[in-house]
Protein backbone atom coordinates (compact mmCIF):
# COMPACT_ATOMS: atom_id res chain seq x y z
CA UNK A 1 0.00 0.00 0.00
CA UNK A 2 1.00 3.52 -0.75
CA UNK A 3 0.93 5.58 1.62
CA UNK A 4 0.42 8.80 -0.23
CA UNK A 5 -2.00 10.05 -2.47
CA UNK A 6 0.25 12.36 -4.92
CA UNK A 7 3.30 11.78 -6.78
CA UNK A 8 6.49 13.01 -5.48
CA UNK A 9 7.50 14.28 -9.21
CA UNK A 10 6.11 16.38 -12.40
CA UNK A 11 7.36 14.68 -14.75
CA UNK A 12 8.02 10.50 -15.47
CA UNK A 13 11.43 10.90 -17.01
CA UNK A 14 12.84 7.44 -14.92
CA UNK A 15 12.11 5.15 -12.98
CA UNK A 16 15.61 6.02 -11.31
CA UNK A 17 13.91 9.40 -10.46
CA UNK A 18 10.86 8.12 -8.64
CA UNK A 19 10.41 6.63 -5.01
CA UNK A 20 8.71 2.96 -4.50
CA UNK A 21 5.83 4.71 -3.15
CA UNK A 22 5.45 6.58 -6.03
CA UNK A 23 5.63 3.35 -7.89
CA UNK A 24 2.62 1.69 -5.34
CA UNK A 25 0.42 4.35 -6.01
CA UNK A 26 0.37 4.08 -9.74
CA UNK A 27 -0.09 0.20 -9.42
CA UNK A 28 -2.89 1.55 -7.12
CA UNK A 29 -4.61 3.20 -9.37
CA UNK A 30 -3.46 0.85 -12.23
CA UNK A 31 -5.37 -1.81 -10.90
CA UNK A 32 -8.56 0.27 -10.50
CA UNK A 33 -8.16 1.44 -14.44
CA UNK A 34 -7.66 -1.88 -15.35
CA UNK A 35 -11.03 -2.32 -13.98
CA UNK A 36 -12.12 0.50 -15.83
CA UNK A 37 -10.97 -0.96 -19.39
CA UNK A 38 -12.74 -3.59 -18.82
CA UNK A 39 -16.22 -2.07 -18.29
CA UNK A 40 -18.82 -1.91 -21.34
CA UNK A 41 -17.78 1.48 -21.29
CA UNK A 42 -14.48 1.81 -21.22
CA UNK A 43 -13.50 5.90 -20.46
CA UNK A 44 -13.62 7.83 -17.58
CA UNK A 45 -14.04 11.76 -18.17
CA UNK A 46 -11.01 12.96 -15.57
CA UNK A 47 -8.98 14.37 -18.39
CA UNK A 48 -11.49 15.91 -20.34
CA UNK A 49 -10.18 19.20 -20.15
CA UNK A 50 -6.40 18.54 -20.90
CA UNK A 51 -4.31 18.09 -24.04
CA UNK A 52 -1.85 15.42 -24.66
CA UNK A 53 0.81 15.72 -27.47
CA UNK A 54 2.63 12.29 -28.15
CA UNK A 55 5.69 13.28 -29.40
CA UNK A 56 7.56 10.62 -31.23
CA UNK A 57 11.39 11.30 -32.79
CA UNK A 58 11.70 7.69 -33.22
CA UNK A 59 9.60 4.94 -34.47
CA UNK A 60 6.97 3.20 -32.40
CA UNK A 61 3.73 1.73 -33.07
CA UNK A 62 2.61 -0.71 -29.92
CA UNK A 63 3.95 2.06 -27.58
CA UNK A 64 2.82 5.41 -28.98
CA UNK A 65 -0.92 3.10 -29.45
CA UNK A 66 -1.19 2.10 -25.82
CA UNK A 67 -0.14 5.75 -24.64
CA UNK A 68 -2.91 7.26 -27.10
CA UNK A 69 -5.43 4.55 -25.94
CA UNK A 70 -4.80 5.13 -22.50
CA UNK A 71 -4.88 8.93 -23.24
CA UNK A 72 -8.64 8.45 -25.31
CA UNK A 73 -9.79 6.51 -22.63
CA UNK A 74 -9.41 9.09 -20.10
CA UNK A 75 -11.02 11.35 -22.22
CA UNK A 76 -8.21 13.94 -23.39
CA UNK A 77 -7.66 15.51 -26.55
CA UNK A 78 -4.71 13.69 -28.98
CA UNK A 79 -2.28 15.22 -30.69
CA UNK A 80 -0.06 13.03 -32.75
CA UNK A 81 3.37 14.01 -34.19
CA UNK A 82 6.24 11.90 -35.25
CA UNK A 83 9.64 12.80 -36.46
CA UNK A 84 9.45 12.12 -40.61
CA UNK A 85 6.67 14.35 -40.98
CA UNK A 86 8.21 17.23 -39.26
CA UNK A 87 10.18 20.26 -39.13
CA UNK A 88 12.39 18.18 -37.40
CA UNK A 89 14.14 17.51 -40.44
CA UNK A 90 14.20 21.34 -41.61
CA UNK A 91 16.27 21.56 -38.83
CA UNK A 92 14.24 22.96 -35.72
CA UNK A 93 15.45 22.50 -32.32
CA UNK A 94 14.07 20.31 -30.19
CA UNK A 95 12.71 22.71 -27.67
CA UNK A 96 11.56 24.86 -30.56
CA UNK A 97 9.67 22.21 -31.52
CA UNK A 98 8.17 21.07 -28.16
CA UNK A 99 7.64 24.97 -27.61
CA UNK A 100 5.64 25.49 -30.49
CA UNK A 101 3.37 22.68 -29.95
CA UNK A 102 2.83 23.76 -26.27
CA UNK A 103 1.82 27.15 -27.77
CA UNK A 104 -1.23 25.41 -29.37
CA UNK A 105 -2.01 24.87 -25.38
CA UNK A 106 -0.91 21.21 -24.86
CA UNK A 107 -1.00 20.38 -21.11
CA UNK A 108 1.44 17.05 -21.04
CA UNK A 109 3.69 16.04 -23.83
CA UNK A 110 4.62 12.08 -24.23
CA UNK A 111 8.13 12.00 -26.06
CA UNK A 112 9.94 9.04 -28.01
CA UNK A 113 13.86 10.97 -28.64
CA UNK A 114 16.55 8.54 -29.55
CA UNK A 115 19.01 10.87 -27.53
CA UNK A 116 19.51 9.58 -23.45
CA UNK A 117 18.20 12.41 -22.03
CA UNK A 118 16.00 14.42 -24.13
CA UNK A 119 12.71 14.18 -21.90
CA UNK A 120 15.22 15.76 -18.90
CA UNK A 121 16.52 18.72 -20.66
CA UNK A 122 13.06 19.08 -21.74
CA UNK A 123 10.91 18.89 -18.47
CA UNK A 124 13.75 21.96 -17.64
CA UNK A 125 13.29 24.35 -20.20
CA UNK A 126 9.27 23.87 -21.11
CA UNK A 127 5.91 24.26 -19.12
CA UNK A 128 4.53 20.97 -19.27
CA UNK A 129 4.48 17.47 -17.63
CA UNK A 130 6.83 15.38 -19.58
CA UNK A 131 6.24 11.26 -19.83
CA UNK A 132 9.62 9.49 -21.53
CA UNK A 133 8.24 7.08 -23.34
CA UNK A 134 11.89 5.82 -24.44
CA UNK A 135 15.29 8.26 -24.34
CA UNK A 136 17.97 6.06 -26.79
CA UNK A 137 19.29 3.51 -24.26
CA UNK A 138 18.69 4.92 -21.41
CA UNK A 139 14.99 4.50 -19.80
CA UNK A 140 11.48 3.36 -20.81
CA UNK A 141 9.78 3.91 -17.63
CA UNK A 142 6.18 2.99 -18.59
CA UNK A 143 7.64 -0.82 -20.01
CA UNK A 144 9.07 -1.38 -16.31
CA UNK A 145 6.47 -0.62 -14.29
CA UNK A 146 3.81 -2.70 -16.72
CA UNK A 147 6.47 -5.16 -16.40
CA UNK A 148 6.45 -5.11 -12.90
CA UNK A 149 2.85 -4.68 -12.78
CA UNK A 150 2.31 -7.92 -14.35
CA UNK A 151 4.85 -9.88 -12.52
CA UNK A 152 3.29 -8.62 -9.14
CA UNK A 153 -0.68 -9.37 -10.29
CA UNK A 154 1.13 -12.75 -11.29
CA UNK A 155 3.16 -13.70 -8.33
CA UNK A 156 1.40 -11.26 -5.31
CA UNK A 157 4.51 -9.93 -4.72
CA UNK A 158 7.58 -8.91 -6.05
CA UNK A 159 9.96 -8.53 -2.78
CA UNK A 160 12.60 -11.53 -3.16
CA UNK A 161 11.84 -12.96 -6.26
CA UNK A 162 13.93 -13.61 -8.81
CA UNK A 163 13.77 -12.23 -11.66
CA UNK A 164 16.19 -12.57 -14.91
CA UNK A 165 16.35 -10.08 -17.86
CA UNK A 166 17.78 -11.91 -20.91
CA UNK A 167 19.29 -10.50 -23.92
CA UNK A 168 20.43 -6.94 -25.44
CA UNK A 169 20.91 -5.51 -22.37
CA UNK A 170 23.62 -3.29 -23.68
CA UNK A 171 21.05 -1.56 -26.15
CA UNK A 172 17.97 -1.83 -24.33
CA UNK A 173 16.60 0.67 -22.08
CA UNK A 174 13.87 -1.71 -21.04
CA UNK A 175 16.49 -3.23 -19.36
CA UNK A 176 17.52 -0.41 -17.33
CA UNK A 177 14.62 1.13 -16.61
CA UNK A 178 13.43 -2.68 -15.03
CA UNK A 179 16.75 -3.29 -13.00
CA UNK A 180 15.75 -0.11 -11.65
CA UNK A 181 12.08 -0.62 -10.82
CA UNK A 182 12.74 -4.07 -9.65
CA UNK A 183 15.46 -3.58 -7.19
CA UNK A 184 12.95 -1.20 -5.54
CA UNK A 185 10.67 -3.41 -5.09
CA UNK A 186 13.17 -5.31 -3.40
CA UNK A 187 13.44 -8.29 -6.43
CA UNK A 188 17.07 -10.03 -6.90
CA UNK A 189 18.19 -9.57 -10.63
CA UNK A 190 20.23 -11.34 -12.76
CA UNK A 191 20.86 -10.35 -16.80
CA UNK A 192 21.79 -13.17 -19.33
CA UNK A 193 23.42 -12.44 -22.63
CA UNK A 194 26.38 -12.38 -24.86
CA UNK A 195 29.20 -10.75 -23.02
CA UNK A 196 29.43 -8.18 -25.85
CA UNK A 197 25.43 -7.27 -24.83
CA UNK A 198 26.56 -6.92 -21.40
CA UNK A 199 27.57 -3.40 -20.27
CA UNK A 200 30.89 -3.77 -18.46
CA UNK A 201 29.74 -1.89 -15.17
CA UNK A 202 26.43 -3.34 -14.77
CA UNK A 203 26.93 -4.95 -11.57
CA UNK A 204 26.89 -1.39 -10.02
CA UNK A 205 23.20 -1.39 -10.07
CA UNK A 206 22.87 -4.17 -7.54
CA UNK A 207 22.51 -7.23 -10.55
CA UNK A 208 24.24 -10.43 -10.73
CA UNK A 209 25.72 -11.37 -14.52
CA UNK A 210 25.07 -15.09 -15.94
CA UNK A 211 26.51 -15.98 -19.41
CA UNK A 212 25.05 -19.33 -18.95
CA UNK A 213 21.78 -19.57 -19.92
CA UNK A 214 20.68 -22.70 -18.52
CA UNK A 215 22.10 -21.84 -15.10
CA UNK A 216 20.42 -18.55 -15.46
CA UNK A 217 17.21 -19.94 -16.25
CA UNK A 218 17.18 -22.59 -12.94
CA UNK A 219 18.29 -19.54 -10.99
CA UNK A 220 15.01 -17.45 -11.87
CA UNK A 221 11.24 -17.29 -11.08
CA UNK A 222 10.37 -14.63 -13.92
CA UNK A 223 12.53 -14.53 -17.06
CA UNK A 224 11.71 -11.62 -19.30
CA UNK A 225 13.17 -11.83 -22.15
CA UNK A 226 14.33 -8.94 -24.62
CA UNK A 227 14.14 -8.39 -28.22
CA UNK A 228 17.07 -8.65 -30.19
CA UNK A 229 17.07 -5.46 -32.03
CA UNK A 230 17.90 -6.67 -35.34
CA UNK A 231 18.37 -2.41 -36.47
CA UNK A 232 21.25 -2.52 -34.32
CA UNK A 233 22.94 -5.50 -35.33
CA UNK A 234 25.33 -4.33 -37.67
CA UNK A 235 28.34 -3.41 -35.36
CA UNK A 236 28.37 -7.61 -35.03
CA UNK A 237 28.01 -7.61 -31.38
CA UNK A 238 26.67 -11.47 -32.62
CA UNK A 239 28.18 -13.42 -35.19
CA UNK A 240 25.14 -14.67 -36.46
CA UNK A 241 21.08 -14.55 -34.81
CA UNK A 242 21.18 -18.64 -35.35
CA UNK A 243 24.20 -18.82 -32.86
CA UNK A 244 22.77 -15.95 -30.29
CA UNK A 245 19.02 -18.32 -30.90
CA UNK A 246 20.73 -21.47 -29.99
CA UNK A 247 22.78 -20.23 -26.60
CA UNK A 248 20.31 -17.44 -25.80
CA UNK A 249 16.82 -18.44 -27.73
CA UNK A 250 14.59 -19.88 -24.82
CA UNK A 251 12.70 -22.90 -26.33
CA UNK A 252 10.49 -25.15 -24.84
CA UNK A 253 13.01 -28.02 -24.88
CA UNK A 254 14.99 -25.86 -22.92
CA UNK A 255 12.56 -25.07 -19.86
CA UNK A 256 11.98 -28.85 -19.93
CA UNK A 257 14.74 -29.78 -18.28
CA UNK A 258 14.06 -27.32 -15.43
CA UNK A 259 12.29 -28.93 -12.19
CA UNK A 260 9.41 -25.83 -11.92
CA UNK A 261 7.84 -23.52 -14.48
CA UNK A 262 8.95 -19.99 -14.89
CA UNK A 263 6.79 -17.15 -16.15
CA UNK A 264 8.06 -15.76 -19.43
CA UNK A 265 7.41 -12.08 -20.12
CA UNK A 266 8.83 -10.36 -23.37
CA UNK A 267 8.15 -6.72 -24.53
CA UNK A 268 7.28 -7.54 -28.28
CA UNK A 269 7.75 -7.13 -31.34
CA UNK A 270 8.92 -10.64 -30.61
CA UNK A 271 10.99 -12.24 -33.12
CA UNK A 272 9.64 -15.83 -33.52
CA UNK A 273 12.47 -18.54 -33.11
CA UNK A 274 15.23 -16.00 -32.11
CA UNK A 275 14.87 -14.95 -28.87
CA UNK A 276 11.68 -17.02 -28.00
CA UNK A 277 10.31 -19.76 -29.54
CA UNK A 278 6.99 -19.91 -30.47
CA UNK A 279 5.51 -23.01 -28.39
CA UNK A 280 7.23 -20.93 -25.24
CA UNK A 281 5.80 -17.24 -26.42
CA UNK A 282 1.98 -18.48 -26.61
CA UNK A 283 2.18 -21.30 -23.28
CA UNK A 284 0.03 -20.81 -20.37
CA UNK A 285 3.22 -19.40 -18.28
CA UNK A 286 3.64 -16.39 -20.79
CA UNK A 287 1.87 -13.45 -19.70
CA UNK A 288 3.03 -11.41 -22.85
CA UNK A 289 -0.58 -10.36 -24.03
CA UNK A 290 -1.43 -9.39 -20.26
CA UNK A 291 1.96 -7.45 -20.62
CA UNK A 292 0.21 -5.54 -23.33
CA UNK A 293 -3.36 -5.12 -21.33
CA UNK A 294 -2.06 -3.69 -18.46
CA UNK A 295 0.36 -1.39 -20.23
CA UNK A 296 -2.24 0.58 -21.41
CA UNK A 297 -4.02 0.88 -17.85
CA UNK A 298 -0.55 1.84 -16.15
CA UNK A 299 -0.11 4.73 -18.85
CA UNK A 300 -3.86 5.93 -17.68
CA UNK A 301 -2.35 5.88 -14.06
CA UNK A 302 0.66 7.40 -14.54
CA UNK A 303 -1.11 10.60 -16.88
CA UNK A 304 -3.71 10.59 -14.06
CA UNK A 305 -1.53 10.73 -11.42
CA UNK A 306 1.01 13.63 -13.05
CA UNK A 307 -2.62 15.47 -14.44
CA UNK A 308 -3.95 15.47 -10.73
CA UNK A 309 -0.71 17.65 -9.91
CA UNK A 310 -2.01 20.56 -12.45
CA UNK A 311 -4.15 22.34 -10.18
CA UNK A 312 -6.52 24.54 -11.98
CA UNK A 313 -6.30 27.68 -9.82
CA UNK A 314 -2.59 27.94 -9.78
CA UNK A 315 -2.69 27.76 -13.52
CA UNK B 1 -13.37 21.12 18.39
CA UNK B 2 -16.69 19.71 20.09
CA UNK B 3 -19.40 16.59 18.71
CA UNK B 4 -22.55 15.94 19.45
CA UNK B 5 -24.20 12.29 18.78
CA UNK B 6 -26.75 12.22 16.01
CA UNK B 7 -27.87 8.70 15.95
CA UNK B 8 -26.97 6.65 18.99
CA UNK B 9 -26.47 2.34 18.11
CA UNK B 10 -30.19 1.65 19.41
CA UNK B 11 -31.84 4.63 17.26
CA UNK B 12 -29.36 3.66 14.13
CA UNK B 13 -30.41 0.10 14.46
CA UNK B 14 -34.19 1.35 14.47
CA UNK B 15 -33.46 3.19 11.25
CA UNK B 16 -31.71 0.68 9.94
CA UNK B 17 -34.59 -1.77 9.94
CA UNK B 18 -36.77 1.20 8.81
CA UNK B 19 -34.87 1.79 5.41
CA UNK B 20 -34.89 -2.00 4.96
CA UNK B 21 -38.96 -2.27 4.73
CA UNK B 22 -39.18 0.99 3.14
CA UNK B 23 -37.14 -0.86 0.18
CA UNK B 24 -39.32 -4.08 1.06
CA UNK B 25 -42.59 -2.02 0.72
CA UNK B 26 -41.60 0.09 -2.25
CA UNK B 27 -39.78 -2.85 -5.01
CA UNK B 28 -42.46 -4.85 -5.20
CA UNK B 29 -40.64 -6.82 -7.65
CA UNK B 30 -37.27 -7.22 -5.55
CA UNK B 31 -35.82 -9.80 -7.94
CA UNK B 32 -34.99 -7.19 -10.36
CA UNK B 33 -33.64 -4.83 -8.31
CA UNK B 34 -29.69 -4.32 -7.43
CA UNK B 35 -27.96 -2.21 -4.69
CA UNK B 36 -24.79 -0.43 -5.83
CA UNK B 37 -23.02 0.70 -2.59
CA UNK B 38 -21.42 4.07 -3.01
CA UNK B 39 -17.35 3.67 -2.53
CA UNK B 40 -16.17 3.76 0.37
CA UNK B 41 -18.40 5.00 3.12
CA UNK B 42 -21.41 3.98 1.04
CA UNK B 43 -20.49 -0.14 1.21
CA UNK B 44 -20.48 -0.22 5.30
CA UNK B 45 -24.34 1.30 5.05
CA UNK B 46 -25.48 -0.93 2.11
CA UNK B 47 -23.95 -4.38 3.76
CA UNK B 48 -25.89 -3.64 7.04
CA UNK B 49 -28.90 -3.46 5.42
CA UNK B 50 -28.14 -6.23 2.73
CA UNK B 51 -27.60 -8.29 6.23
CA UNK B 52 -31.14 -7.00 7.32
CA UNK B 53 -33.02 -7.91 3.89
CA UNK B 54 -31.08 -11.68 4.20
CA UNK B 55 -31.43 -12.61 7.83
CA UNK B 56 -34.66 -11.01 8.99
CA UNK B 57 -36.90 -10.80 5.67
CA UNK B 58 -35.52 -13.57 4.02
CA UNK B 59 -34.49 -11.48 1.06
CA UNK B 60 -31.24 -11.45 -1.24
CA UNK B 61 -30.62 -8.50 -3.27
CA UNK B 62 -27.37 -8.46 -5.00
CA UNK B 63 -24.86 -5.42 -3.78
CA UNK B 64 -22.07 -4.03 -6.15
CA UNK B 65 -19.44 -1.60 -5.12
CA UNK B 66 -18.95 1.48 -6.99
CA UNK B 67 -16.29 3.94 -6.91
CA UNK B 68 -16.48 7.40 -8.31
CA UNK B 69 -13.36 8.64 -8.24
CA UNK B 70 -12.51 9.27 -11.88
CA UNK B 71 -15.93 10.50 -12.92
CA UNK B 72 -15.68 13.07 -9.75
CA UNK B 73 -15.81 17.17 -11.16
CA UNK B 74 -13.47 18.15 -8.29
CA UNK B 75 -10.39 16.51 -9.96
CA UNK B 76 -7.36 18.91 -10.38
CA UNK B 77 -9.38 21.18 -8.20
CA UNK B 78 -8.77 20.14 -4.89
CA UNK B 79 -5.33 20.07 -2.73
CA UNK B 80 -4.88 16.52 -3.54
CA UNK B 81 -6.42 13.77 -5.79
CA UNK B 82 -8.81 11.60 -4.10
CA UNK B 83 -7.53 8.18 -3.80
CA UNK B 84 -9.55 5.77 -6.33
CA UNK B 85 -11.51 2.33 -4.39
CA UNK B 86 -11.76 -0.77 -6.44
CA UNK B 87 -15.25 -1.10 -8.15
CA UNK B 88 -16.58 -4.40 -7.89
CA UNK B 89 -20.53 -4.98 -9.54
CA UNK B 90 -20.69 -9.12 -10.01
CA UNK B 91 -23.50 -8.63 -11.98
CA UNK B 92 -25.67 -6.61 -15.02
CA UNK B 93 -27.10 -3.63 -14.37
CA UNK B 94 -29.09 -3.35 -17.66
CA UNK B 95 -32.80 -2.96 -16.91
CA UNK B 96 -32.74 -3.32 -13.33
CA UNK B 97 -33.77 -1.17 -10.38
CA UNK B 98 -30.62 0.43 -9.06
CA UNK B 99 -31.12 1.59 -5.35
CA UNK B 100 -27.72 4.20 -4.83
CA UNK B 101 -26.55 3.94 -1.14
CA UNK B 102 -24.42 6.62 0.49
CA UNK B 103 -24.20 7.22 3.91
CA UNK B 104 -23.99 10.62 3.97
CA UNK B 105 -25.79 13.20 1.06
CA UNK B 106 -24.48 16.63 1.42
CA UNK B 107 -23.64 18.44 -1.98
CA UNK B 108 -24.85 16.18 -4.15
CA UNK B 109 -21.82 15.77 -6.64
CA UNK B 110 -20.93 12.55 -5.50
CA UNK B 111 -23.94 11.12 -6.25
CA UNK B 112 -23.76 13.06 -9.59
CA UNK B 113 -20.46 11.36 -10.58
CA UNK B 114 -21.98 7.83 -9.19
CA UNK B 115 -24.91 8.28 -11.28
CA UNK B 116 -22.19 9.00 -14.45
CA UNK B 117 -19.80 6.21 -13.36
CA UNK B 118 -22.90 3.89 -12.89
CA UNK B 119 -23.70 4.25 -17.00
CA UNK B 120 -21.03 2.91 -17.92
CA UNK B 121 -22.07 -0.07 -16.76
CA UNK B 122 -25.65 -0.21 -18.67
CA UNK B 123 -28.99 1.57 -18.61
CA UNK B 124 -31.04 0.60 -15.84
CA UNK B 125 -34.56 0.76 -15.78
CA UNK B 126 -34.68 3.03 -12.60
CA UNK B 127 -32.58 4.53 -10.09
CA UNK B 128 -32.78 5.88 -6.45
CA UNK B 129 -30.99 7.02 -3.65
CA UNK B 130 -30.93 5.60 -0.13
CA UNK B 131 -28.65 7.45 2.35
CA UNK B 132 -28.61 7.37 6.23
CA UNK B 133 -28.13 11.30 7.08
CA UNK B 134 -29.22 14.00 4.11
CA UNK B 135 -27.93 17.55 5.07
CA UNK B 136 -30.41 19.76 4.94
CA UNK B 137 -29.67 22.95 2.52
CA UNK B 138 -26.56 22.24 1.74
CA UNK B 139 -27.03 21.16 -2.22
CA UNK B 140 -25.01 22.24 -4.66
CA UNK B 141 -26.86 20.42 -7.49
CA UNK B 142 -30.57 19.23 -7.76
CA UNK B 143 -30.31 15.93 -6.21
CA UNK B 144 -32.73 14.25 -3.44
CA UNK B 145 -32.57 10.87 -1.78
CA UNK B 146 -35.96 8.68 -1.89
CA UNK B 147 -35.02 6.84 1.33
CA UNK B 148 -33.59 9.07 4.28
CA UNK B 149 -32.65 8.06 7.66
CA UNK B 150 -32.63 10.99 9.28
CA UNK B 151 -32.05 14.69 7.99
CA UNK B 152 -29.91 16.60 9.88
CA UNK B 153 -29.29 20.75 9.62
CA UNK B 154 -25.60 21.28 9.79
CA UNK B 155 -23.21 24.12 9.01
CA UNK B 156 -20.70 24.26 6.38
CA UNK B 157 -17.94 23.86 9.86
CA UNK B 158 -19.15 20.96 10.40
CA UNK B 159 -18.70 17.47 9.41
CA UNK B 160 -21.00 14.49 9.94
CA UNK B 161 -19.01 11.40 11.13
CA UNK B 162 -20.75 7.46 10.86
CA UNK B 163 -18.89 4.81 12.55
CA UNK B 164 -19.14 1.23 12.69
CA UNK B 165 -17.84 -1.26 14.20
CA UNK B 166 -16.43 -3.36 11.69
CA UNK B 167 -13.94 -0.41 10.74
CA UNK B 168 -12.73 -0.31 14.26
CA UNK B 169 -15.46 2.48 15.41
CA UNK B 170 -16.43 1.99 19.28
CA UNK B 171 -19.87 1.48 18.15
CA UNK B 172 -22.27 1.62 15.22
CA UNK B 173 -23.34 5.29 15.65
CA UNK B 174 -23.22 8.85 13.65
CA UNK B 175 -22.03 11.95 15.30
CA UNK B 176 -21.79 15.73 13.96
CA UNK B 177 -18.08 17.51 14.41
CA UNK B 178 -17.58 20.91 14.88
CA UNK B 179 -14.32 21.59 13.49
Amino acid sequence: MSNMDNLSVDHLLGIKYITEDDIHLIFETASQFKEVINRPIKKVPSLRDLTIANIFFENSTRTRLSFELAEKRLSADVVNFSASSSSVSKGESLIDTVNNILAMKVDMVVMRHPGPGAPHLLSRHVKANIVNAGDGTHEHPTQALLDCFSIKEKHGSIQGLKVLILGDILHSRVALSNIFALKKLGAEVSVCGPNTLIPRHIRELGVQVELDLEKALRWCDVANILRIQLERQDEKFIPSLREYSRYFGVNAEKLSKLDKEITIMHPGPINRGVELSSDVADSDHSIILDQVENGVAIRMAVLYLLASKKNIESQ
Amino acid sequence: MSERLILAEEQLNITLRRLSQQLIETYSNIEDTVILALQPRGTYLAQHIVKILREEFDIKIPLGLLDTTFHRDDFRRRESPKKASFTDIPFQIEGKSVILIDDVLYTGRSVRAALDAMITFGRPKKVDLLVLIDRNYSRHLPIEAKFVGKKVNTGNNQTVVVQWIEIGDASNSVKLVDE
